[in-house]
């Protein structure tokens, strides 16, 4: 009986945990979105956040776009080439790479490099006492530290998960048509016929928009909220990363269900 | 690292996400969707539309001359009621003849316009009355099939 108490008292106390982080974790996004005049107002923090965070992030994304690119056309042709459809795969490549490989890889990608920096960037401050001293000085942390770096990764994400489609789609190009010789005239004009502006392009954008937000936002939250030991620092990143992969791919399944549902 | 350094950087990145935006946005894909003060609708109204789509182009001599915009099944006639929005830049006849056209053996389906030979043109809001509904592959082969029989059918008794 006892045994079975203390089960659902563990049950109610992770739930009420869940809850209670939940909703700190949204009253700390509404004070980030506060301090949002702050952050731009002075704009060479922001910068340099997106510095930190785009900049230094290119180099993954955009390898890793051309060799999922790349790879995409080598499966994409092995597969099409069965049903004789080869010049097919320029849709193939830029469809699923816009649509969704673009921003879903391109964020978790941007989760696990800049994500966790941000994290530990934040809780290594707050280890540190930095966090206390600024607010000792009546510099408001939030709008000083968590707002600059919360904007710098919200503005990177969607230019990254671009530059990672469009890479990914010259890797494609390179494989079909420049190494196995699918015809180039084809492989671009049927990717244009049947990839659409507004419903492919815009909504890929939108994805990575939305994505963008919420990896930063755990990212900063995880770190302002991380138990000020090396221990909890080490936690929090780990946590970013896989909260941030389990959020990116749990909004991309709602997103996807209500943009590309299709009509009639 | 310097402050000159890091706005060069990231001006660098924007440039290169802008560029990649652009990429997407002309190279990948097409401005096909016509702007809402550049076109004209007309409807016609189809017995069958076989596997019509919102969106579907519409074309004429091949060229692609406007899109489906909507599809509603009209009760009284029991027929289904396609509109069809044209560029402005294209006028058509008011006898045009309108077809559900299938590009490719697999391909999607589109409205293929004919012009006619009067001397006035379509308007917007006005309607084709001539129509020919999509070819369902089904029914070309059921009425070979029976076709076929009938045709044994007759030929047995001689």
């Amino acid at each position: 009986m006892n045994a079975i108490a203390n089960l659902l008292r563990s049950i109610g106390a992770r739930a009420i945990d869940g809850v209670w982080r939940l909703g700190f974790a949204t009253r700390f996004l509404l004070a980030t979105l506060s301090h949002t005049p702050s952050a731009f107002r002075r704009l060479s923090l922001t910068v340099r956040e997106v510095y930190f965070s785009g900049v230094l992030s290119l180099t993954i994304i955009v390898v890793s776009g051309l060799f999922v690119g790349m790879v995409l056309g080598l499966q994409g042709y092995d597969t099409l080439v069965r049903f004789g459809a080869t010049e097919a795969l320029g849709v193939l490549v830029a469809l699923s790479l816009v649509r969704e490989l673009g921003p879903v890889v391109a964020a978790l990608l941007f989760a696990s490099r800049a994500g966790s920096a941000i994290t530990a960037e934040i809780g290594l401050m707050k280890a540190t006492e930095q966090l206390d001293a600024m607010d000792m000085m009546a510099i408001d942390p939030v709008a000083r530290v968590v707002a600059p770096r919360f904007w710098g990764g919200v503005l990177s994400m969607p230019l990254l998960a671009a530059m990672f489609s469009a890479t990914g789609i010259l890797g494609g190009y390179l494989v079909g048509v420049v190494l196995i010789g699918v015809d180039s005239g084809q492989f671009w004009s049927q990717m244009q016929n049947s990839v659409d502006f507004r419903a492919d392009i815009v909504n890929g954008v939108i994805k990575s928009a939305v994505f963008g937000l919420a990896v930063t936002w755990i990212a900063v939250f995880e770190g302002y909220e991380a138990p000020p030991t090396a221990e909890g620092v080490s936690r929090a990143t780990t946590r970013t990363v896989v909260t941030s992969a389990l959020v990116i791919l749990a909004l991309d399944f709602i997103l996807t269900a209500f943009m590309f549902r299709g009509i009639g | 690292m310097k402050r000159t350094t890091i706005d060069l950087w990231v001006g660098i990145f924007v440039a290169l996400g802008a560029a990649a935006l652009v990429f997407l946005s002309f190279q990948v894909a097409t401005q096909n969707t016509f702007s809402r003060n550049s076109i004209y609708t007309v409807s016609a109204r189809f017995d069958d539309l076989g596997g019509l789509k919102v969106q579907a182009p519409v074309k004429s001599a091949g060229v692609l001359v406007g899109r489906v915009t909507g599809i509603r099944f009209v009760n009284d006639a029991f027929v289904a009621e396609v509109t069809l929005a044209i560029d402005k830049r294209y006028t058509f006849p008011t006898d045009s003849s309108a077809k559900i056209l299938t590009s490719g053996l697999l391909g999607d389906q589109y409205v293929g316009l004919t012009p006619g030979a009067e001397v006035d043109n379509l308007a917007d809001g006005g309607t084709i009355e001539l129509t020919q509904g999509a070819i369902v592959l089904e029914k070309l082969i059921g009425q070979f099939l029976y076709g076929k029989a009938a045709g044994e059918g007759e030929s047995k008794p001689q």
